[in-house]
This record gives structure tokens, C-alpha cells and sequence, in this order.
């Protein structure tokens, strides 16, 4: 698990260059989550990646989660995680 | 390799210590995409100078606009300024852009002033095609609206409901592909038929459809059935529901296959990209705008990116999820293009939601990464709601609708 995040925080900073930059997928998380639904930014990256894995898994049921992060790698699901706990 | 990784390290900065002055980015459009445009590239980039060119004082939205029309929301709840926009450091323009001169990069608008660009993004949604339907026309529409731009016209709509007594014909026609929002006219039958059941049940409401499939079609057709038999009826293209010609003093619809008048009629009209797109050189002859899909630049014009409804995003429909979600991958890549850098693949998504009734929601959702030139579906991924879902999850999807709708619209102008 810290080797996953580790690679990943050195994969998504080697593709963008510099850190702020977001990983792909990442800017589209609030188009629903915001101040008013179930904010994301700045919450723990453990708890965002193991969460939407286990949306991808349908370990935990979802009406739309599920959907969207299968469109998405556990290598690039950490990347998020990182980038969106580092948002305010 | 070194070299590219230590420019892309610097982008802006080696831009402010050498460049004279500011690059500017000119957004045309205050809608879903370029309003998000404009603020996603200042907070990428706050040393970008940002300029939104839009007509109107105050945006209208058309996502949830069918619940105005059977009186579930007001007008005003759809209605949204620029203050925010300007408090996030962006120009903002209050005019029509008319003109564009690639070569020199610069905007004409309607008042004769001439704005500059080093980049120009083109976010102008849709204009009503009134040429492809023979007897549309924009005085037409003040008899027929079509309430899909959404202001006057949705008023209207919703007026002429209210008048409509009981046993009233209601009568509704879809257009092919492609179009603004691919479940809208289906979910705006789906509210018409819930007005009709609670106030009017003797009327009847009937949709003809230049398709023979749409947009989460299981879905809506299992609802009906269970919601509003009798009274919804849908005409698909093989039986004859391609509307040919209008005729605003009858009311009429006519088909190849016979002609329905109705008491009240909401023509949903073919469309293209927005005129100015089509003045900058940006449109094929589909008269839509097509792009390469990393970049959102347009294949015809450099400098130029196109965004929204008016692009051809491939698997993408034309939404207002979407053309936020394009908003923000095409801002990260102008802002790297303006420091020299290649912009980096992205990857986009879209959540289309609709109402069947007030507490009965459904959703689409796709993922989607450029292949071959096109963004194309992620196979295995999105898809709809399930077709045997309880009520609670219907429930639930219609709360989280509401919720969407809130978020970003705060996203987008808060
Ligand atoms: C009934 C209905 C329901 C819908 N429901 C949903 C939904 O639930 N979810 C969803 O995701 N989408 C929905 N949509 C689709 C959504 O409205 C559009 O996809 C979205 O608005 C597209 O954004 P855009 O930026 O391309 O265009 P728009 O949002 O239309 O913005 C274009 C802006 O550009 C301005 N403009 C145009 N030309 C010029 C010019 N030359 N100079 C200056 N300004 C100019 C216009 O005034 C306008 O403000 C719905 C649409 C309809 C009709
Ligand atoms: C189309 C709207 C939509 C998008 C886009 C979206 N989410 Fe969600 N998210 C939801 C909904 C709705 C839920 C509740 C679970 C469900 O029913 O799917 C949720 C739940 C979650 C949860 C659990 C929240 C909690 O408090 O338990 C996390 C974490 C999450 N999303 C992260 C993300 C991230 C990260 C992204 C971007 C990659 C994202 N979501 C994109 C709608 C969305």
C-alpha cells in the first residue's frame, strides 16, 4: 500500500511535471462533490483511494460510484486520492 | 528528456520573467463550458490573463429547466450572474462577439471594440437550425416553442400548459442526432406526463421521435409504462414519428405518415454549433465543431479550442456535466501550451441525470480517453441506473440530481 502510494505520487508528479498540476480524471470529481455534497477535498488519500476501491469493486454499493470508478486503474484511482486530499 | 521535464518544472515562471506582458486567453460563451473555462484556467494558472466575452447579463440554465415548465422550480432558480466570475479575476465582457481574424488573433464584437487573444476558447453551445424544419421559424416558435435555450421560451411553454384545458392534446417533437442533451426531450414527456396525470388526466401527451432509439431508453419506456400508461405515447422514426414540416397556424405536426394538431406543441428543432463558431471557421459541414480531443484545439484553426455543445467530443454527449468536465481538461491544456509544454492526455467523465417524475431519478454516466483522434467510452465502465432498481434507489438518484445540480452550478458561478 505505501509503495503504491509513493509510485504513485512519482508517477502523477513525473506526468505533470509539477505537483499541483491534477492527475487526469481528478478536476472532474467536483462536478458533484462540493461544499454542499459529501466534500472530498482535503480528506485523508487512505481513505479517498480505499473508498473508491471499493466503489470499483461493488464491495460497497453505490447508484453511480461504481460506474464511474470502473473507468479508472488502481494506479490512477491512488493518484486522485493524493491530489484531491491536497485540495481545499 | 531533461530539458523537456525542466521547462515543463517552469512553465509560467520562465514566461513572467521573459514575455512581455501577461498571455491572454479570450473565453467566448458565459455557459456551463466557458464560465468553467474561465475559472479553471485562472486557478490553474493565476498569471493568465483572462477575458469571458458573453451577451447576456444574467445565465439561464437549461438542466432542470423541464421542471419550470410543469411548475416543480421558478424561473429564478435557474438564473445565474457573474459576480462571482468577476471576483475570480476574470475580464468580463458584456457583449456579442461577431467576428474572428485568426491571422492577427482578435475578436471583433457588436460595439465594434476589438479584443486580442494568444488563445481563443469557444464555448457557444447551440443555435436553433430553423432552416432544416420546413414552417420553424423564429416567429414560429413564439406559437410552437421550443424552450430549449431556456428562458422566454420555457415560460412560454410552461404558460400555455396552464391554459390548456382538460382532455388538451399535448404534443412534442425529438429531432435526430446530434443534439443538446440526448435524454431532455424524454425527460422533459416524463415531467409533461406527470403535470398532465396530477392536473389535466383526461389529456393526453404524445412524443414524435425522428429516432428509433434514445438515450437511457429502457429506463424511461419501463417508467412510463408503470407511471403514465395511456396517456404518454411515443412515435419512433419507423412508425412514422419524423416530423417534416410545421405549421405554427394549425399547431400541426406533420409526419410522412399522416399530421397531429396540437393544443399545445413544443417543437425540440435540429441544431447546430452556435454562429460564431461557424464565423471563426471552426464548423465542418456537419456544422459542428471538431477538435482533437486532448487539446479541445480545433482541427481547422489553430489557436482556436472549441468546448460543449458545439464540439464533436466523440462518445461525449452534449451536456452541461460534459462541457464542465471539457472546461477543465482543456484549460490544463491551454495553460501548458502557453508555456510550451504538450498538453497530457486526459480523461473525462459525464453523469447525465433525469426525472422521470419528482422522486423518480435515473442517470447515464460514461468515462471517456481519446482513441484514434476520438474520446471514446471505457469499456466496462459507466452505463445506467439498473433497470430493476427499487423505488428507494429512484428516490435516492432524484436527491442526488438536485444535489448535482447544486454543486455545480456553486462550481461554475458561486
Ligand atoms: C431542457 C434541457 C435540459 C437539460 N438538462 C441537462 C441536465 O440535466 N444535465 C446536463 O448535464 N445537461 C443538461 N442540458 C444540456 C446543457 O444545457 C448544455 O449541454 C450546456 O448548456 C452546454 O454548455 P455550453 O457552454 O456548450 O453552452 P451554453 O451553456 O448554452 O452556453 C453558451 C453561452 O454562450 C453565449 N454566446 C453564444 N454566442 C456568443 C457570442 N457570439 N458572443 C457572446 N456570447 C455568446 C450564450 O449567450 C450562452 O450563455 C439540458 C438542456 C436542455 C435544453
Ligand atoms: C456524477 C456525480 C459524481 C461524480 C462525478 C463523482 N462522485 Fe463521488 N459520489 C457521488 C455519489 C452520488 C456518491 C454516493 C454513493 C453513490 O450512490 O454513488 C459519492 C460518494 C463518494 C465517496 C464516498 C463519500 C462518503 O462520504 O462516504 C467518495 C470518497 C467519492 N465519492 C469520491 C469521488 C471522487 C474522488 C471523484 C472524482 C474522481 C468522484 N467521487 C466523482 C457522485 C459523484
Amino acid at each position: 500500500m505505501m509503495k503504491l502510494l509513493v509510485l504513485a505520487v512519482v508517477v502523477s508528479m513525473g506526468a505533470v511535471g509539477f505537483a499541483a498540476e491534477p492527475p487526469p480524471g481528478a478536476t472532474t470529481c467536483s462536478g458533484c462533490h462540493g461544499p454542499s455534497f459529501m466534500p472530498v477535498n482535503g480528506r485523508a488519500s487512505a481513505d479517498l483511494s480505499s473508498g473508491m476501491e471499493a466503489f470499483r469493486s461493488g464491495e460497497r454499493p453505490s447508484t453511480v460510484m461504481g460506474r464511474l470508478m470502473k473507468g479508472f486503474s488502481p494506479a490512477e484511482i491512488q493518484a486522485i486520492a493524493v491530489w484531491i486530499a491536497e485540495q481545499k | 528528456m531533461l530539458g523537456r521535464r525542466s521547462v515543463l518544472a517552469m512553465p509560467f515562471l520562465a514566461r513572467a520573467a521573459f514575455a512581455q506582458a501577461a498571455a491572454r486567453v479570450l473565453v467566448i460563451g458565459g455557459g456551463f463550458g466557458g464560465a468553467s473555462a474561465a475559472r479553471a484556467l485562472r486557478r490553474t494558472d493565476p498569471n493568465v490573463d483572462v477575458t469571458l466575452v458573453e451577451s447576456s447579463p444574467v445565465f439561464t440554465s437549461c438542466p432542470f429547466s423541464n421542471e419550470v415548465i410543469v411548475g416543480l422550480r421558478e424561473i429564478g432558480q435557474q438564473r445565474f450572474g457573474y459576480q462571482g466570475i468577476t471576483a475570480a479575476g476574470i475580464h468580463m465582457v458584456q457583449g456579442t462577439a461577431v467576428s474572428v481574424d485568426p491571422p492577427t488573433r482578435r475578436v471583433t464584437l457588436n460595439d465594434g471594440s476589438v479584443l486580442g487573444y494568444d488563445r481563443l476558447i469557444l464555448s457557444p453551445g447551440i443555435d436553433i437550425a430553423y432552416d432544416a424544419l420546413p414552417g420553424y421559424s423564429e416567429a414560429a416558435a413564439e406559437v410552437l416553442p421550443h424552450a430549449w435555450k431556456a428562458g422566454d421560451q420555457t415560460l412560454l411553454l410552461r404558460r400555455q400548459l396552464e391554459a390548456m384545458p382538460d382532455g388538451g392534446s399535448v404534443v412534442i417533437s425529438a429531432p435526430a442526432n446530434p443534439f443538446r442533451c440526448p435524454p431532455g426531450p424524454y425527460e422533459r414527456a416524463s415531467l409533461i406526463a406527470y403535470y398532465l396525470k396530477t392536473n389535466k388526466p383526461k389529456s393526453k401527451l404524445l412524443l414524435l421521435d425522428a429516432k428509433d432509439t434514445f438515450s437511457k431508453q429502457k429506463l424511461f419506456m419501463s417508467a412510463w409504462a408503470k407511471l403514465y400508461p395511456g396517456l404518454l405515447e411515443w412515435v419512433s422514426l419507423s412508425d412514422g414519428g419524423k416530423v417534416v414540416r410545421v405549421d405554427a397556424s394549425t399547431r400541426s405536426f406533420e409526419t410522412e405518415f399522416g399530421s397531429h394538431k396540437a393544443d399545445v406543441g413544443n417543437v425540440i428543432p435540429p441544431q447546430r454549433a452556435g454562429r460564431i463558431a461557424v464565423v471563426a471557421g471552426v464548423t465542418d459541414k456537419t456544422g459542428w465543431c471538431p477538435i482533437d480531443p486532448v487539446s479541445f484545439e480545433s482541427r481547422l484553426v489553430p489557436g482556436i479550442h472549441v468546448i460543449g455543445d458545439a464540439a464533436v467530443a466523440g462518445a461525449m454527449p452534449k451536456s452541461a456535466f460534459a462541457a464542465n468536465a471539457q472546461a477543465k481538461a482543456c484549460a490544463l491544456a491551454v495553460v501548458r501550451m502557453l508555456g510550451g509544454a504538450a498538453p497530457v492526455e486526459p480523461r473525462l467523465v459525464n453523469t447525465c441525470y433525469s426525472l422521470v417524475a419528482p422522486d423518480y431519478g435515473i442517470s447515464v454516466a460514461g468515462v471517456y480517453r481519446p482513441v484514434n483522434g476520438l474520446l471514446t467510452d471505457i469499456e466496462g465502465a459507466g452505463g445506467t441506473s439498473p433497470i430493476d432498481a427499487p423505488p428507494e434507489t429512484r428516490a435516492l438518484e432524484a436527491e442526488y440530481a438536485n444535489a448535482w445540480f447544486k454543486t455545480l452550478t456553486s462550481d461554475v458561478f458561486a
